[in-house]
């Protein structure tokens, strides 16, 4: 064995030699495709419980905005620039994969600057780019608009259908039907906003966190570090992820975020309507705001009838409880978001975990 | 003279259509067959059972680092011969192409193909061409046929693979997958990734000697290596293991794939093989298969299982397994 | 939630573009988050953007740290 290989043994054994009850949460949808393609779910033993938190932004999307989108390409005059995450979300009656068929002009984009050179390229469209993920990915779409609005373009702006992570958790610490003894935090969000709004959280919910990166290595050391404050009965923020993560984040992503967005009352797959737990576009560049210049609709959240997301967002369930898991709901033909998303909980389940693994 | 590029009129099968077979196709190719000019190809077989194969290629871009839709349109249908287990033998080409595409690209194309089927010893014997309106086609669809005949002794079909047998693959994966996604539109990356696009018959003719050790073959092209795994457990009823750090990857398909959200398990290769032998003699084909250029990184990833049945499982760095499914839709880069 | 990949700066050019080398591969990412970001500095690119400065270095401390806690022996 190599020194990794052993060191890798060691975190191993340690976890493996956990006899209490505990259940651990990991918020970010990376966190738990990380976790089923490394297998560590199958080596935990079945004292200790692994959640998957709401951390998949194409899953915890409400399928109201979906269907928005949807009829929103309907506009000849749109081209829709999204990443390839969204594209075969179910809405209601269709998904952008299948509005693209039927003629919509819908690319699949790297990163949001290349929305932005489409829009130069071809000025004579109006290029909606589609603004989804959290705190790491929001930045991003932040300098986009700022970068427009320096070109002053007028052919270009973000429906935006960001959120921020810690309104979520609130929302699942508060909820008594939830059991969460110790969360896996998110590495790439904590990277831009720091710890501080986890501190507050860790706090009152007193609660044991770690910020954790995303190889084999981090997770181990990350659900080591957890197990190791449980035993201590300490509710710390740690960071785990300390080569990326810095306590007070990146400074300049969140002036961005600051400059570009301001927090509003947004509905969320499974977790319903979260207070000031999403990202929309500031009033000073309302020209670059998708949902005011198409006067995008409200549609009502349909639930999809047998489908437990919602309960699968939480952590109330695990993917195999869902009545519909392997049974009418697969990757090939989804009913839900967390099957449709490569990091979605059923999604990462049905692909990697095999039927002998714990549950 | 010819034009500089293709009309509809070259397609109507008049004057224009003869100046292109004689200006492009004539000059890459001559044989007897073709010289005969009759309206089907009348062949001689030799003994043995008859290998049909057919395929379609619809690439963009037209021309890749490694390769072009011509070389790739001869390597996949001998590759399908090969993993058959048969010897290519003769081949049918028929092109559906765009109006105003550059003639001189189709003079390149066409270049590749001869070369491409003369290394492959495989002899187009009929042919077709068809011009489309502008807009009908993406510069040019390309499909061909091929016959080949399969020597005695020698059976591929997955029934034959059975517990116990050895899973290789003749080299690292993912390469062409990636070489084409780099020449995609709105994805601006450069990468030293090259097509690994490539004949294969010299491969069948190594394992000849194996017939009965070797189980069964398959090239891994569209789906990947773990969309081929899944086809060979499920077709012989048997669950297949691989060992995850076994399986070849370069680091820079890594880099590329883990940038972009995507698995090099379930990129298209077009110059691999995947091959299941008997256990005992899995060492000696290893060994000879090193010696091929085509080959050199020939490894074993995996044996055969009698459970879980039609499944492919895949041992982690941890030692714990997971599953490894089929390609679902269209493998599109991600950010989550 | 969020994909990251570390990729090496090789150049910086004008507007804040850098050409960054991810296992061999090249490709031009903004480092208008990191603009302290110099050639030579590895960092964790997200939709084609930098969002933080690596540091190696520490990947090697967590370790000892980890061995400092001293393992529970159950």
């Amino acid at each position: 064995m190599t020194d990794d290989q052993v060191y890798l043994q060691k975190l191993l054994n340690e976890i493996k030699g956990e006899t209490n009850q505990f259940a651990l949460m990991e918020v970010c949808g990376t966190h738990t495709m990380a976790i089923a393609k490394s297998g560590i779910r199958e080596l935990v033993p079945p004292n200790l419980k692994l959640l998957s938190g709401p951390g998949c932004p194409v899953c915890v999307t409400a399928q109201g905005d979906i269907d928005a989108v949807i009829e929103m390409v309907k506009n000849p005059a749109i081209t829709l620039l999204t990443f390839g995450d969204m594209m075969r979300v179910p809405g209601t009656t269709s998904s952008l994969q299948e509005e693209r068929s039927r003629g919509a002009d819908i690319r699949v984009v790297y990163s949001p600057l290349d929305a932005l050179a489409a829009a130069q390229q071809m000025p004579a469209r109006e290029v909606v780019f589609l603004g989804i993920g959290f705190e790491t990915t929001a930045p991003t779409v932040g300098v986009t608009i700022q970068e427009a609005a320096n070109a002053g373009l007028r052919n270009f702006s973000v429906l935006s259908l960001h959120k921020i992570v810690p309104p979520a958790l609130a929302v699942i610490f508060a909820d008594p039907d939830i059991k969460v003894d110790g969360l896996i935090c998110p590495g790439h969000v904590v990277a831009v906003t720091g710890i501080e709004p986890y501190q507050e959280l860790a706090q009152q919910a007193h609660k044991p966190m770690v910020v954790t990166g995303f190889e084999t290595r981090d997770i181990l050391e990350g659900i080591v570090m957890l197990l190791r404050q449980l035993h201590r009965n300490q509710a710390m923020v740690e960071i785990q992820y300390r080569r990326v993560v810095k306590p007070e984040g990146n400074l300049v992503a969140q002036k961005t975020l600051a400059d570009v967005f301001e927090t509003a009352d947004c509905r969320w797959r499974g977790l319903g309507l979260i207070p000031q737990s999403g990202l929309k576009i500031q009033e000073k560049y309302r020209g670059f705001d998708a949902h005011h210049k198409f006067a995008v609709p409200e549609f009502e959240d349909i639930p999809i009838k047998g489908c437990a997301c919602g309960e699968v967002l939480t952590g109330k369930i695990t993917p195999r409880e869902c009545a519909l898991f392997g049974k009418g709901c697969t990757p090939i033909r989804p009913i839900g978001p967390c099957m449709v998303s490569q990091e979605g909980a059923c999604a990462a389940y049905y692909r990697y975990t095999p039927v002998k693994g714990r549950e | 003279m010819l034009n500089d590029r293709i009309l509809l009129a070259h397609g109507a099968g008049g004057v224009m259509s003869q100046q292109l077979i004689d200006e492009v196709f004539k000059k890459a190719w001559n044989n007897s067959y073709l010289d005969a000019m009759l309206d089907g190809a009348l062949l001689d077989l030799p003994p043995g059972r008859v290998v049909m194969t057919t395929d379609s290629f619809v690439i963009t871009p037209l021309f890749f680092p490694g390769g072009d839709i011509g070389k790739l349109s001869i390597c996949g249908t001998v590759n399908d011969l090969v993993a058959c287990g048969a010897k290519p033998l003769f081949l049918s080409v028929a092109m559906i192409i765009e109006e105003g595409l550059p003639i001189a690209d189709l003079k390149k194309m066409v270049e590749s193909m001869a070369r491409t089927s003369k290394e492959a010893g495989i002899c187009l014997v009929t042919g077709d061409t068809k011009v489309v309106e502008k807009g009908s086609a993406d510069g040019i669809f390309i499909n061909t046929t091929g016959i080949g005949v399969i020597p005695a002794g020698i059976d591929y079909r997955p029934a034959r693979i059975a517990a116990g047998d050895v899973v290789l693959v003749t080299g690292p994966v993912g390469d062409h997958g990636l070489a084409i996604l780099a020449q995609r539109e709105g994805l601006k990356f450069a990468t030293p990734a090259l097509s690994d696009c490539a004949p294969l018959g010299i491969i069948g003719r190594v394992l000849e000697k194996y017939a009965g050790a070797v189980k069964c073959m398959r090239d891994p092209t569209r789906g990947g290596l773990a969309t081929v795994l899944n086809e060979l457990a499920q077709q012989s009823g048997n669950g297949i293991l691989v060992k995850g750090a076994n399986i070849p990857v370069s680091p820079v398909v890594q880099g590329a794939c883990d940038m972009l959200g995507l698995d090099p398990l379930y990129m298209a290769n077009e110059g691999k093989m995947v091959i299941i032998v008997k256990a005992e003699h899995a060492a000696e084909i290893t060994k000879d298969l090193q010696n091929l250029t085509e080959a050199r990184q020939t490894v074993a990833i995996g044996e055969v299982l009698t459970e879980p049945k039609g499944m492919v499982l895949l041992e982690t760095e941890l030692g714990a397994q997971r599953i490894v499914g089929m390609l679902e839709g269209e493998h599109l880069p991600r950010i989550c | 939630m969020c994909l990251g990949v570390p990729g090496k700066i090789l150049k910086i050019s004008e507007n804040f573009v850098a050409t960054v080398d991810v296992n061999g591969n090249q490709t031009d990412i903004s480092i208008r988050l990191t603009p302290e970001a110099k050639p030579g500095d590895f960092v964790l690119i997200h939709a084609g953007f930098a969002m933080e400065i690596i540091d190696e270095a520490i990947a090697a401390e967590t370790i000892s740290y980890m061995e400092e806690m001293g393992w529970y022996d159950r």
